[in-house]
This record gives C-alpha cells, structure tokens and sequence, in this order.
C-alpha cells in the first residue's frame, strides 16, 4: 500500500491521527498532516483506508 | 415532484413530523429531485441539494463561494441583516483560497489530535460538576439546560481566556448571533457591538499580559508569512469561535441524549460497552435529521449538478443532514448504528471550510456521553419521545428541552 497526502488541502481535523497513528501525525505548528510512513505495513492498512474515508478534505488517497 | 422546474418551490426549512424524525420529503428529494427550489425565511429563493456526493462535491468546490454579497445571493433570514450568513464577521475574515487558508492555520494548531487528548480531562470535570448541580437539584432535570447549555460556553471562555463571571453574557451573546427570527434586529446590533466592545477591551489586556488562553497566542503569533492579526480580525475570530462553537455543541449535547435516550435500548448498549462512545458519537452526529438549515454557497457561473444546469447567481442550499441519510452512502440509512465505522458523514461539512473545531465538538460530546454513562446509568427520558420540541427561528437545530430522570 502507498499513501499520499495533499497538505495543502488538509484541515487539520485530526481525524486520520485518531483513526491510524502509527502512520499520521499532526504538525505543532499549525495541526497539519504529516505522513510518518508512506508505505505502511499490512496490519496497518484497514486504519489508513479508515483514515482516508474518514479525513473531511479528501486529503489522503491509497494506492492498493 | 417538479421543484426543480416551474412549480411551487417547497418552503425551506422543510418542517418534520416529529422532532427527531427527518422531513418525509427528504428521500423522495434524493430519488427524484436533487436539485430542488425552495423558498427561504427571507423569501429569496435557492436550490435544495439532498444527496451525499452532490453536497461533498459542493462544499468542497472551490467555485461555490461562501459570500453570500453578491448582488443577486439570497439572503437567509428574515430579519434586515440576514443572520449570521450575511454579517459583520464574513466581511472582517478571510474568506477564501490563501489569505483565508493562513488565517485557518493560526488558529487548528489549537485543535489537534494531541492537544485534545490533553484537554479531555478539564472538560470531563466541567462536565461531572454540571452533572453533581443537576443530581443536587433532583429529577427530573432538563438536561439541555443543565448541562448541554452551560458546558461548549465554559470550554470556549477558557479558550478565550475570559473570566468564569462573564459566561452567561458570552452565552447570550451568542444565542443572539444565529438569530433567523428570534430576536429584534435592534436587540442583535445590541448585543453585536457589546461583545465588539468587550473583545477589543479583552484583546488590550491580553496583549498587555498574555495568559495561556489561544487569544493570548494569537495577540503575539505570526502567519505563514509573518503577520499578525489586526486587532479587528482578533474580534472577529473571538466571535467567529463562540457563534461557531457554542450553539451547536450545546443543541448537538442535548440531541445526543434525546436519540440516545429515545430508543433506551441504545442507552443501555453504551453503559454496557463504553467503548462504543467514539463511534456513537460519530453516528448520532450522522443520524441527527434536526441539524439547522444547512450551509449556504453561492456560484456565479454556470455550473453542471445533480443532473441538471445550475444557472450562475444561484444560491445553492446543502443539506447536510439529508445526505447524513443517503442509502448511496450509508448501509441502512435510517438505522442508527451505534457502532458504524468508518462513518464520513458531512455534519462538519468537507473540504476547505469544514467546521475548523470538529475536533473539539468531538471531544466535548465524547466527554459528555462518557461521564453520563458513568454517572447516570438509569438516565432516562422523563417525557415521551414524542413530546420533544424543536426550537425555531436559529440558524443552529435543536431542542427546546431535553426532560430527564434518573
């Protein structure tokens, strides 16, 4: 699986940090997105497609 | 039904049978008339959109604007100003595309993930002293007034730093804000320049002696590009949190009781397996039909929609809630499933301007359910579900009252 993430349209929800934290974390300075790991492994990838649904800008996009 | 072309267009909002049953309109609107004319309390007309993805795709086009000045917008209210949609805060902010992005960016930093997770624990003992002033005064209780009311307003005065004392003041202030017909427009410009006059005075104090609230950070931070907020945007984003804030967290509390409570048998599933609060969050805030008038954009070009052409000048109504129930989203719609996951309702909106303190709504309702739970297993409603009244004339849905026993 390769996730990308588009910074410029994230709104700092929070929500894909809540829903795959190994893999999303939010920036102190401002609470935008940071992708900790682009390629996560297996038994993360139900949390990152969660992430994806989930995120209210439609920031997050998953590569199978 | 023709509402969307030469017929009589249905008056907007569209009234329900019932306080927390939806319009019986909604699911004939989505299957045959997603673009729909309605009227509005101003009597301007605009077009009604129902289903999910034509809201997602809406709110999160750039194109459709939240300047509702245009010469040819409609206005909302009744009243002379047009509500909060058409007021002094849309004029003092940025927004749209970058400078309003900046603006955002200063103030999420405030609302992240972690920064919750910290601030959980105050806003349970917020929530468990409201709850002892209710129990010390017996059943039944309205639940909305003891604590659904009181508690979004204490978390954003701590936000903004303002004094325990003048909460109630920042509560009327706000009521006043998302009147549509409540109030006097008299009463509103009133109310207006007394919190103008009280936050300029407040954002001079904490400039001079900043404190650990996000205005005091906001006095001294600087954007994306170095600059600072102009005294008169430091206002305006005061109001902007407290209007954005408070009103709907607090009906969205007292709903969140009326739906769990209504059906007990989903009151009594959470006291069984709390760790279902998350979730039952997330699918009461899709489930509630009663969620205001939606949110209005307007287009100024010509636009392809729901199958049909949207002229430009059109003001465009996006119902969020009735999208909340589009069968072409979610798996039984109608059923309130307590353990929905992943639940991508729209109750914040989407894309750019998505409510900027979801998180923050979620972790006060979290918070609320969860000590509720705790504290008061038994909860019941203390009238039949039937008797729950909806309040009229603010931009925000709600209920008048939520009676309880427990």
């Amino acid at each position: 699986m390769k996730v990308n993430l588009d910074q410029d349209k994230c709104v700092a929800s929070g929500q894909c940090v809540v829903a795959a934290m190994e893999v999303f974390d939010q920036r102190d300075e401002d609470g935008i997105a940071v992708l900790l790991n682009d390629s996560p492994p297996a038994d993360q990838a139900d949390d990152v497609r969660h992430a994806a649904t989930v995120c209210p800008a439609l920031a997050i996009t998953v590569e199978e | 039904m023709e509402h969307g072309d030469g017929r009589q267009a249905l008056s907007y909002p569209i009234p329900s049978p019932a306080a927390l049953e939806p319009p019986v309109e909604w699911a004939d609107l989505r299957r045959e008339c997603p673009a729909a004319r309605v009227t509005l309390p101003s009597g301007d007309e605009a077009t009604l959109l129902t289903r999910y993805a034509d809201v997602r795709k809406v709110l999160s086009d750039p194109r459709f604007s939240r300047r509702l000045n245009a010469e040819d917008a409609a206005r909302i209210g009744d009243s002379e100003s047009g509500g909060v949609f058409n007021g002094e805060i849309s004029e003092t902010l940025p927004q749209t595309g970058e400078e309003h992005q900046r603006w955002r960016r200063m103030i999420t930093k405030w609302f992240t993930a972690r920064r919750m997770a910290a601030l959980r624990p105050a806003i349970e003992t917020m929530a468990e002293r409201l709850v002892d002033e209710m129990v010390e005064h017996g059943p039944p209780a309205d639940l909305k007034a003891s604590l659904g009311f009181p508690l979004p307003v204490w978390v954003i005065c701590d936000l903004l730093g303002v004094d325990d004392a003048d909460r109630d003041r920042f509560a009327y202030w706000s009521d006043t804000f998302l009147n549509l017909t409540r109030y006097t427009d008299e009463q509103v410009a009133a109310a207006q320049a007394e919190f103008v006059e009280y936050m300029t005075a407040h954002v001079t104090a904490k400039r001079a002696d900043p404190g650990e609230d996000l205005l005091s950070e906001l006095t001294t931070a600087t954007d994306a590009r170095g600059g600072r907020m102009p005294d008169a945007v430091l206002v305006a984003t005061g109001q902007a949190l407290l209007v954005a804030g408070h009103e709907t967290t607090a009906n969205m509390i007292a709903k969140m009781a009326g739906l769990l409570l209504a059906d007990r048998r989903r009151w009594e599933r959470l006291v069984t397996d709390r760790s279902l609060v998350r979730s039952a969050v997330e699918e009461v805030l899709r489930f509630d039909a009663n969620a205001g008038i939606g949110m209005p954009r307007y287009i100024g070009e010509e636009v392809e929609l729901a199958g049909t052409v949207l002229p430009g000048g059109t003001t465009v109504m996006c119902g969020m809630a009735a999208a909340n129930r589009d069968e072409s989203a979610f798996d039984d719609a109608d059923r309130m499933d307590l353990a929905r996951s992943p639940n991508p309702h729209l109750a914040f909106g989407s894309g750019a301007h998505s409510c900027l303190g979801q998180a923050l709504a979620r972790t006060e309702l979290q918070a609320v359910l969860d000590v509720l739970l705790r504290r008061l297993p038994s909860l019941r409603l203390a009238v039949p579900p039937a008797e729950l009244r909806r309040i009229e004339g603010l931009a925000v849905g709600g209920l008048r009252e939520v009676p309880v026993r427990w």
